[in-house]
């Protein structure tokens, strides 16, 4: 049995989810995981428009004859992305850190000194 | 060495990318050596912004392809018989040219600026690793040919920038200001990445020029679309979009807010190309002249409204340098709705577009770099504590004054320059575009005069917090800029002429070199 | 040094700057032909505060940033009060701009354009 569409649709709910969790959690921590979660949407999205049915991993090397490849950029831009996704993470994570130690709370409403 | 000038748009990405990694090392040798180590390669970075600029003039206009892995054979044939372009590759046409050029001037005196600045201050190797970081992602922005390159560059862009907002980070409001330019920064990156993700499922490319020749207009092109642009016109800070700005700008130290400046023009660049060249033949012109227009509308008149009210010399420069990227997206949005009408007018309000984004780029770092001195000599950023430097910043003055007249359109300045043109070339659409433009100009000379009245006139501060002069490695930058404005001012038919117009023409009528370069027969 | 042209004229700096120069001669010229006769440390070379004392601290003299464009700022409050409510500096808002503006623009560019 396959797949269908159900990979696209879990990618959208991952973003959608992921924008919900920015627009309405209050905790900083909590808005990186959201940052997060829309990350992993968009590269499960990206993984998932490379697949060809019933295609086998793009390496020449001990390929099976004559059969179909998935694309291999989409996941070179995956890991790309991932990488990406790593670095921003881990600096946002560092300055939650040093706002809780200016500001004693890590809730979005209270930190907004700069306003206005 | 002529054996490296056919390799110079990625020796332009390479010897700041190098420097970056390289200067924590250079800086256990000790303090001097490292700046003078940075100094050598922003400069070497800004001859080879030159040399590009003169490799470009002399090869009558066409774009320049530099192929990364071999210059032949590139284009791979499929069994269908189709050659795709797979291999990233830089395309620099005139636009790239003219914002490689603003780039280097910027990043340079910038840079200067900051080894004095930055003298009394530990952590100058990050500072310096991150500023180079930043010098070549913006850099690689503007020449590259390829979407993915460009979205790499532009996380590059996002992650270097808020490394030095968050400089200062035993302040209060610094790390605070970071996180929140960060979170908007990394949206904005994914719905790029997205958009890009929805173009190569539809198109099966990633090269801007075949993009360009293979795109359609379906529903998932103007999706696609959708996301590029608020994506990219959040980087550049268009009202409604612009509240991580003031907080960017107004935090990080002063050297760093020019170079964000550049970033966000880089940004904006970025959208021209998607615009222009990308979605040239198919996106619905007039509909998305009109949009830009809207944008820029309230993007002038809320940047210098809000400006009036800060109490923060940092934010209030910031708030101008706001309503300031409104008028080049005034200038291009008036462009584009008058392609089908009246196209001559629509080039003059794009060339006033684009040649502000030089003057912009060049008074916004000389009010930065004037501010920063100011500051430093104060010792507070409230407009409220500050008073009377003049006395003893004679220099500092003159310059700010220099920055703001120039900001403002007073002639003879090169604000006026191409303010000139984009109030011309938006009056002739409705008047009343050019009424807002005006009027809002005339409030930016109120908002500085604000500035000015608040920092450097009244009588001779007391106590001992206020120092001299700025000293002369802070001096020598801010002139160069102001001798940059000056110069734009006094004689702008020679740079529209030899800089802009090219620039504009690319954007406009371009679109087919672009593509035929690329793609050979097309 | 032609100046840049736009479709309905042209702007020429060092033109302007030669008839300012030129003003300014002739400004010059008209002034030297008036009185010269003042006498410094009075009345007649003071600051007029309306009638008022001049303050004897210079730090009273200055007007500092924040009382700069009050009657301007005091007019449009009602405007800058909403603004300025907008603004509020919290990252949950600055989301929902943007996704607002991503909603709109989707709407816009699929179904308009």
């Amino acid at each position: 049995m396959s797949l269908g569409n159900l990979p696209f649709i879990a990618s959208a709910m991952l973003v959608i989810l992921g924008i919900y969790t920015l627009l309405f959690k209050r905790n900083l921590v909590k808005l990186v995981v959201g940052g997060s979660l829309i990350e992993t949407g968009v590269n499960l999205f990206l993984v998932t428009f490379g697949y060809r049915t019933a295609g086998v991993a793009p390496i020449y090397t001990y390929a099976p004859a004559a059969k179909r490849m998935v694309l291999p950029t989409p996941q070179a831009l995956t890991l790309t992305s991932i990488v990406i996704g790593m670095a921003t993470t881990a600096l946002l994570l560092s300055f939650a850190i040093h706002v809780y130690r200016h500001h004693g709370t890590l809730d979005a409403r209270k930190v907004k000194e700069l306003k206005g | 060495m002529t054996a490296l000038v056919p390799h110079v748009p990625a020796l332009l990405i390479a010897v700041p990318l190098l420097g970056a990694f390289l200067a924590p090392i250079v800086g256990k040798l000790g303090r001097t050596t490292r700046n003078g180590f940075v100094a050598l390669v922003l400069l070497v970075t800004a001859a080879l912004a030159a040399l590009l600029a003169v490799r470009f003039l002399g090869s009558n206009g066409s774009p320049i392809l530099y192929v990364m892995g071999g210059p032949d054979g590139f284009a791979v044939p499929l069994p269908s018989g189709m050659a795709t372009p797979i291999r990233i590759m830089f395309e620099i046409d005139a636009m790239n040219v003219f914002m490689v050029l603003i780039t280097a001037l910027v990043t340079l005196c910038a840079g200067l600026f900051s080894f004095r600045y930055l003298r009394d201050r530990s952590g100058g190797d990050l500072f310096y690793a991150l500023f180079l970081l930043l010098t070549t992602a913006i850099l690689g922005l503007e020449v590259t040919g390829d979407l993915f390159n460009f979205f790499v560059f532009l996380e590059i862009t996002s992650i270097a920038a808020c490394g030095l907002i968050g400089f200062q980070a035993w302040q209060k409001r610094a790390p605070e200001a970071a996180y929140k330019v960060m979170t908007m920064y990394t949206l904005a990156g994914i719905f790029v990445l997205l958009a890009i993700g929805l173009l190569y499922a539809e198109h099966g490319g990633l090269n801007m020029a075949y993009l360009a020749s293979a795109i359609r207009g379906s529903v998932v092109d103007q999706v696609a679309l959708t996301f590029l642009f608020v994506g990219l016109g959040m980087k550049a800070a268009a009202v409604p979009l612009h509240m991580w700005a003031p907080d960017a700008y107004g935090e990080a130290p002063a050297p760093v807010s020019a170079v964000l400046v550049v970033n966000s023009q880089a940004s904006l660049y970025g959208l021209f190309r998607v615009m222009f060249t990308i979605y040239g033949g198919v996106a619905n012109a007039v509909l998305l002249g009109w949009l830009i227009v809207a944008l820029a509308l309230v993007t002038i008149f809320v940047g210098v409204t809000v400006a009036l009210l800060q109490n923060d010399l940092k934010r209030l420069i910031a708030y101008g340098a706001l309503s300031q990227i409104g008028y080049m997206l005034l200038g291009v949005g008036v462009a584009l709705v008058t392609i089908p009408t009246k196209p001559d007018f629509g080039f003059v309000a794009l060339q006033g577009g684009i040649f502000h984004m030089i003057n912009d780029a060049a008074c916004i770092g000389l009010l930065f770099l004037t501010a920063g001195a100011a500051i430093r000599a104060a010792g507070t950023r409230d407009l409220n504590r500050m008073g009377g430097l003049a006395h003893t910043m004679r220099l500092t003055s003159v310059l700010f004054i220099v920055g703001a007249l120039a900001l403002a359109g007073i002639p003879p300045f090169n604000g006026f320059a191409s303010k000139f043109l984009i109030y011309e070339g938006s009056f002739q659409l409705n008047p009343f575009l050019a009424v807002v433009a005006v009027l809002s100009s005339i409030l930016l000379l109120a908002v500085f005069l604000k500035a000015f009245q608040a920092v450097f006139l009244g009588p001779r501060p007391e106590g001992a917090s206020v120092g001299g002069e700025a000293p002369l490695g802070m001096l020598v930058p801010m002139v160069v800029l102001a001798a940059v404005v000056i110069g734009f001012g006094l004689f702008p038919g020679f740079f529209v002429e030899r800089i802009v117009t090219p620039a504009a023409r690319a954007l406009w009528y371009g679109r087919d070199a672009y593509i035929h370069a690329v793609l050979g027969g097309f | 040094m032609s100046g840049i042209s736009s479709g309905f004229g042209t702007w020429n700096p060092i033109a302007w700057g030669l008839l300012i120069l030129g003003i300014a001669v002739l400004a010059l010229v008209l002034r030297s032909t008036g009185r010269r006769s003042y006498k410094k440390g009075t009345d007649q070379t003071k600051a007029f505060l309306s009638g008022n004392e001049e303050p004897s601290t210079p730090g009273d003299l200055h007007v500092r940033g924040g009382h700069l464009y009050w009657g301007m700022l005091d007019g449009l409050d009602a405007y800058y009060r909403r603004v300025r409510g907008l603004h509020t500096g919290v990252i949950n808002d600055y989301v929902a701009w943007f996704v607002g503006a991503l909603a709109f623009l989707g709407v816009l560019f699929v179904w308009v354009g």
